[in-house]
């Protein structure tokens, strides 16, 4: 009897250990594994780190509802240090050794490149994260991208700019081009020298500045000023479009429209630094606090965000990336849920045949898994008081121009009358 | 395109830069110059001393010049440390060579994450009464925010010129560099001014990184962009020449600017460094070094 008792003990321990060991593995089993890499230091980790933790809101919004098909989500992700290099092996690891079941893209044109060919070879989904035209030449039909830059992005990116200038009376007539050095700013500015073109105005100026590595712009901008443009559009990141901003102010450099692709005019950090500096300036933009760009879920998500960023010292308001990195999350994970599948054929199947409801408003994807409608904003900056926070989370600040289904201001024209 | 207006504002645009690359770079023209020392993290200091600045300027209102110098006191006694443990553990065991290079390298990245971690990745900039304003003399237009760290940069220089020169403990520094052993045959202790000499080092990095905020904002990482830079001019100059640090920066600043006015500002680098490289092949010593 004993005996039996003992085995019995002994088969319950067994029991329970086994069910120990393996418990961990069932739930990991279980999750549902999305992995990246994200740059999260070197020059875009401001932006990155503020992508992360919209897609974390994400995870814990679709996590709180039970999941994505009831399992849990779990987000797997490295640092690429902002270097392109760093991709490859990253998505290699996410994949072979992480064995993650769907990847997304880090942040920005130069770090999704890399990572399209490990996409297409293994017949992954990819959701991109601001590439500008990054699957021009590989054409992957599993590739779709959030920036609503369009379908022929490196053109419709600027075509906002050329747009309101055209309507302005007198007609401009001449153009200068300046772009920092670097993949996204090269694009944009290219894309800005096509419409030149076809819009009919005279390149009086077009240079690229060393990037990194330009202190000073002073010298940039007298050349400029020489050149005596209409127009000046500009393709730049943070650092260069403060030292733009700043620069032109201080030597009287005054354009009919100035701006255009400045990378950073979006952050907080930087609104608040420049301030009235600001004010005139017309600048692509993704997303800002007027009332024609309320879509379902935006302020939801801004709340959250809004609560957490100032912990991890990220953008304060978030307008700019954060909105888009929660949406191409969102948008892959309604994407799941409605196929009822974690086939990447179903799913990039879905992504590519219907329109989708998102914190960013309804996107609808063509060409080259672009926006199948240009949707980037022209805003102009207006009636900035002060360098406070206050005056860039109110309506009536950055008055959206272009297109003409979100309008919610006038141009002021020309730029010296804005400023 | 070619007035004299233009001549003369690309002119002083590239002086005024010069000023700003001399600041930057007068610290490693001690520490590399004259001790011989390959202190590749002297641009993560530089850094460190915007950070202290942001900090100063965001949170107390402080001039961000001013933030800078009270800086400078404690980071001379973080530059006394880091020599030591420098001298301790490489120097003295004549491992210098390549192991300290690696140490300096090492701290170069350690700074980078303390900085990430304590103030975040973000954007930080400071605010002044002259940042954004401009004034002119004649048809030259000058704006206060190159103007004060070229002004900070040339007194900087000059300081430490009459220091090195015109002090008995400056005329032991650079008795060190000349002859160290000779120098201890007369009593002194050469690593006790080379401490001193990297200490003084640091504190101008610390007041070099003042200046660098009041230009553009800064970024954790941003400090690798100024180290090819920095290392140039003090190259340029003449390894242990403090006039020459001065020469060199204003002889790239100007290269730059002239550059960036005529033909693009995207040659503005190679133009630079391509004097370095003719420079180092007619005088392989630098323009006034030893």
């Amino acid at each position: 009897m004993g005996r039996i008792i003992r085995h019995v003990i002994l088969g319950f321990a067994l029991l329970l250990a086994v069910s120990i060991a393996f418990t961990p593995a069932a739930h990991a089993a279980k999750e549902v594994k999305i992995g990246f890499s994200m740059a999260l230091t070197g020059p875009l980790g401001p932006a990155g780190k503020a992508a992360l933790l919209a897609m974390q809101i994400w995870r814990d919004d679709v996590n709180a509802k039970g999941g994505l098909l009831g399992r849990k989500v779990k987000l797997v992700y490295y640092d690429d240090q902002t270097k392109p290099a760093n991709v490859p092996g990253i998505y290699a690891k996410l994949l072979d050794v992480d064995k993650v079941d769907f990847i997304v893209s880090g942040y920005g044109t130069n770090l999704i490149v890399p990572a399209l060919p490990i996409a297409m070879e293994r017949g992954m989904v990819f959701m991109g994260l601001f590439g500008l035209d990054a699957n021009a030449k590989f054409k992957y039909n599993n590739y779709f991208q959030i920036m609503p830059a369009g379908p022929d992005p490196i053109v419709d990116w600027s075509r906002g700019f050329f747009e309101l200038a055209k309507k302005q009376k007198p007609q401009p007539k001449t153009i200068a081009l300046l772009s920092a050095d670097s993949e996204f700013a090269r694009n944009a500015v290219a894309g800005a020298r096509r419409n030149a073109k076809k819009y009919g105005l005279k390149v009086v100026y077009d240079q690229r500045y060393p990037f990194p590595g330009t202190s000073d712009f002073t010298p940039i901008l007298r050349a400029v000023k020489a050149a005596k443009p209409d127009l000046f559009y500009v393709g730049s990141y943070p650092g260069g479009s403060v030292g733009i901003v700043k620069a032109a102010h201080e030597i009287g450099l005054e354009p009919k429209l100035f701006g255009g692709g400045m990378v950073g005019l979006q952050y907080t950090a930087i609104q608040m630094n420049l301030g009235k500096l600001l004010n005139g300036i017309t600048n692509y933009w993704f997303w800002a606090p007027e009332k024609t760009l309320k879509f379902p879920g935006i302020e939801a998500f801004l709340a959250k965000y809004q609560k957490e960023a100032p912990k991890q010292k990220l953008d304060p308001l978030g307008y700019y990336l954060p909105p888009f990195a929660y949406a191409y999350v969102q948008l892959l994970g309604n994407a799941i849920e409605a196929t009822k599948s974690f086939d990447q054929a179903k799913v990039g199947a879905y992504i590519r045949n219907n329109t989708h409801s998102t914190v960013v408003g309804n996107v609808k994807f063509g060409k080259n898994g672009e926006w199948a409608t240009s949707r980037t904003f022209q805003v102009q900056l207006q009636n900035i008081k002060s360098n406070k926070m206050s005056e860039f989370s109110k309506p009536g600040k950055m008055i959206v121009l272009y297109p003409e289904d979100f309008k919610s201001g006038n141009l002021i024209y020309p730029y010296a009358k804005g400023k | 395109m070619l007035s004299i207006e233009f001549l003369l504002n690309a002119l002083v645009a590239g002086l005024l830069l010069g000023g700003f690359y001399a600041a930057l770079s007068a610290g490693l023209s001690l520490s590399f110059g004259l001790l011989d020392v390959v202190n590749i993290a002297h641009p993560a200091f530089i850094l460190f001393g915007s950070y202290l600045t942001f900090y100063a300027n965001e949170h107390f209102g402080f001039d961000p010049v001013l933030a800078g110098l009270i800086f400078a006191v404690p980071a001379y006694f973080v530059g006394v440390a880091v020599y030591k443990i420098y001298y301790n553990s490489f120097e003295k065991t004549g491992a210098e060579s390549l192991r300290g290079l690696v140490f300096f390298f090492g701290l170069f990245f350690l700074i980078e994450v303390i900085l990430i971690i304590t103030f975040g990745v973000d954007y930080r900039l400071v605010r002044a009464f002259y940042i954004g304003k401009s004034t002119s003399i004649g048809p030259v237009g000058i704006a206060y925010r190159l103007f004060v760290p070229f002004l900070v940069g040339g007194i900087l220089s000059t300081v430490l010129y009459l220091f090195l020169t015109k002090t008995f403990f400056g005329r032991a520094i650079m008795g060190v560099a000349q002859d160290s052993l000779a120098v201890q045959l007369m009593g002194v202790d050469p690593i006790r001014i080379k401490t001193v000499a990297f200490g003084i080092g640091i504190a101008t990095a610390v007041i070099a990184g003042s200046l660098l905020i009041i230009i553009g904002p800064v970024e954790p990482t941003i400090g690798r962009e100024y180290i090819g830079r920095v290392f140039a001019v003090t190259v340029l100059g003449g390894l242990g020449s403090m006039t020459g640090t001065l020469v060199g920066a204003l002889i790239l600043g100007v290269a730059e600017s002239f550059t960036s006015s005529f033909f693009g500002p995207s040659w503005a680098l190679a133009v630079s460094f391509g004097i370095l490289l003719i420079c180092l092949a007619v005088r392989p010593s630098g323009l006034f070094g030893r």
